[in-house]
């Protein structure tokens, strides 16, 4: 019964790494670039949906929405004051941009917020006993599975079915190409913004659900695990990011349960290392295209 | 009225000055050859028209409208496609999306129905119709790109060396579907290495030189011309 309470809490914790890594692998697959700061959206997020719901009385709901307008307003922000400039300089002028992004919004967050924790009130309360009562689960882990579900499939048949998903795709594989099309490559890249900071967002009121103390730097550990599941997963692929986040989660909360609470996060990154020196494009990156 | 003009363009990679001073136009219903070797400059004009890299002097004008200002996206709409050097079709996608992306401008109404014409023009690509563009043959891949670029309707045509790499049957293929294109109304600008098929269907050429262009003539003139024919033609 442990096993099974373990499995779905580390599936559950996997699917708010999921939901970020998305963020991660879908700006690094159309604009070729580490976003560092994604992590700290989440924290604005949740921060936003903290105040709507616990300060204004709002319905959590609507606290979630509200969240999302705010997140995806500060992504394309983001991306068209700090990155932008920057789309013809090097790889390191912007990775160097995306961290200091990351402690400015991490330091203004302090500056607004103060430090002092804030207790998240979940959006989703109560649980449900299985197993005539010998296995209890919070409806926010059912619910965080469920919602990373949910994003994954209507994610994918986004890129997949529509003509902006694949004019994303187009951008992602060749700029210069897609320009030919027709395509607005920066409104393209404002787009894929927009979705992973409303996605961050949701990420960050499931977290803060799920692990109530929220303080400005909750973005900054998750944001690295799930960059870490991005990577794990095969950076630019939706499907790499759903299987990364999900093994992920499970093997933090087996690490914490049946080895050590805390070595579990260098376990973590220990066998990110190993898939790495195996397949180094993660578990479902793609190979480098050939030119015929 | 010239449907393109390109008046006194000067491009540079950082310091490297490589198109010096180009001006050359083309007319409503023409195929226009710009024949050159390679590294003579003939992409980054094709890139320089599409806005893809820019001029630091002159103007380019389409229709009557300068262009050379607008984002490269804007131009498609406008009537003005490019088939990019190496294809570039986008490898990940089926052979059917890459030609929905160039359709990407237009309404979605007509799709299937261009899709279609364009099927029956390459019956090879209707074959592979969901395949991705990646697995596709080199010769395939180039008619995928054409028939990319076909979907957005231009009214100007560029194609930058559509026979490159391309067995001789396949080449002449190439040719006489942009023969039969322009019959149909499109008007070509060619870019070509392999100037004895390029001058052969067009009406006018251009001959570029290190960024320079050298001469421009009639195609007969220049099939003919004793410099050209020593520098481009093998003698
Ligand atoms: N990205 C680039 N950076 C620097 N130089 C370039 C670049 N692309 C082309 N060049 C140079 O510009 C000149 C013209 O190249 P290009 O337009 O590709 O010629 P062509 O298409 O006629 O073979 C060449 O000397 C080439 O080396
Ligand atoms: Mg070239």
């Amino acid at each position: 019964m442990e096993f099974l309470f373990n499995l779905i809490s580390g599936i559950s914790l996997g699917s708010i790494y999921a939901i970020i890594a998305l963020g991660y692998t879908m700006v690094y697959g159309i604009a070729k670039m580490l976003n560092f700061a994604h992590g700290d959206v989440i924290m604005v997020g949740a921060y936003i949906c903290f105040f709507a719901t616990a300060r204004y009385g709002l319905n959590p709901l609507l606290g979630v929405l509200l969240s999302m307008v705010v997140c995806t307003v500060l992504g394309i922000v983001i991306e068209r004051l700090a990155y932008k400039p920057l789309r013809q300089a090097p790889a390191l002028a912007v990775l160097i941009t995306a961290i200091g992004m990351s402690y400015f919004l991490q330091n203004a967050a302090q500056l607004l917020w103060t430090s002092s924790p804030k207790v998240f009130p979940s959006v989703v309360k109560g649980s449900v006993k299985l197993f005539d009562g010998a296995l209890s689960v919070s409806f926010v882990t059912i619910v965080t599975i469920l919602v990373c579900v949910i994003i994954m499939v209507a994610l994918v048949l986004f890129v997949n079915k529509t003509r902006i998903g694949k004019s994303m795709r187009a951008v992602s594989e060749d700029k210069g190409a897609a320009q030919l099309m027709g395509i607005n490559v920066n409104s393209t890249i404002s787009l894929t913004f927009a979705i992973g900071s409303a996605l961050a967002a949701i990420a960050g009121v499931l977290l803060c659900s799920a692990y109530p103390t929220l303080v400005p730097t909750t973005g900054a550990m998750p944001g690295i695990k799930a960059f870490t599941a991005a990577v794990f997963g095969g950076i630019g692929s939706i499907p790499g990011a759903l299987i990364g986040g999900i093994l992920l989660g499970i093997i933090e909360i087996f690490a914490k349960a049946y080895i050590s609470t805390q070595l579990s996060d260098a376990i973590v990154f220990a066998v990110l290392i190993v898939v790495l020196l195996v397949k180094p494009t993660g578990l479902l990156g793609k190979k480098v295209s050939e030119k015929v | 009225m010239a449907m393109l003009e390109v008046n006194d363009i000067n491009v540079y990679y950082g310091s490297i000055h490589a198109i010096k001073g180009v001006s050359f136009e083309v007319n409503e219903g023409e195929i226009i050859s710009l024949i050159g070797a390679n590294g003579a400059g003939k992409t980054t004009i094709l890139q320089t028209v599409s806005n893809l890299l820019h001029s630091k002097t002159g103007n380019i004008k389409f229709l009557d409208e300068e262009i050379h200002h607008l984002p490269a996206h804007k131009l498609v709409p406008m009537g003005l496609a490019q088939v990019p050097e190496g294809r570039r079709v986008f490898s990940q996608m089926s052979v059917e999306e890459n030609l929905e992306l160039g359709a990407f401008t237009r309404p979605k109404a007509n799709i299937k129905e261009d899709m279609e014409e364009i099927f029956e023009r390459f019956p090879r690509l209707k074959e592979r119709r969901r395949q991705l563009a990646g697995t596709l043959s080199g010769g395939e891949q180039q008619m995928l790109a054409m028939g990319r670029a076909m979907m957005s309707k231009p009214k100007l045509l560029m194609l930058d060396e559509p026979s490159m790499g391309l067995a001789p049957l396949l080449v002449e293929e190439i040719f006489d579907i942009i023969k039969s294109l322009n019959e149909r109304g499109t008007t070509i600008l060619l870019v070509e290495q392999n100037a004895q098929m390029a001058l052969s269907i067009a009406d006018r050429g251009y001959v570029l030189e290190t960024g320079k262009i050298i001469t421009s003539a009639d195609a007969k003139t220049l099939l003919n011309d004793d410099v050209v024919r020593k520098a481009y033609l093998g003698g």
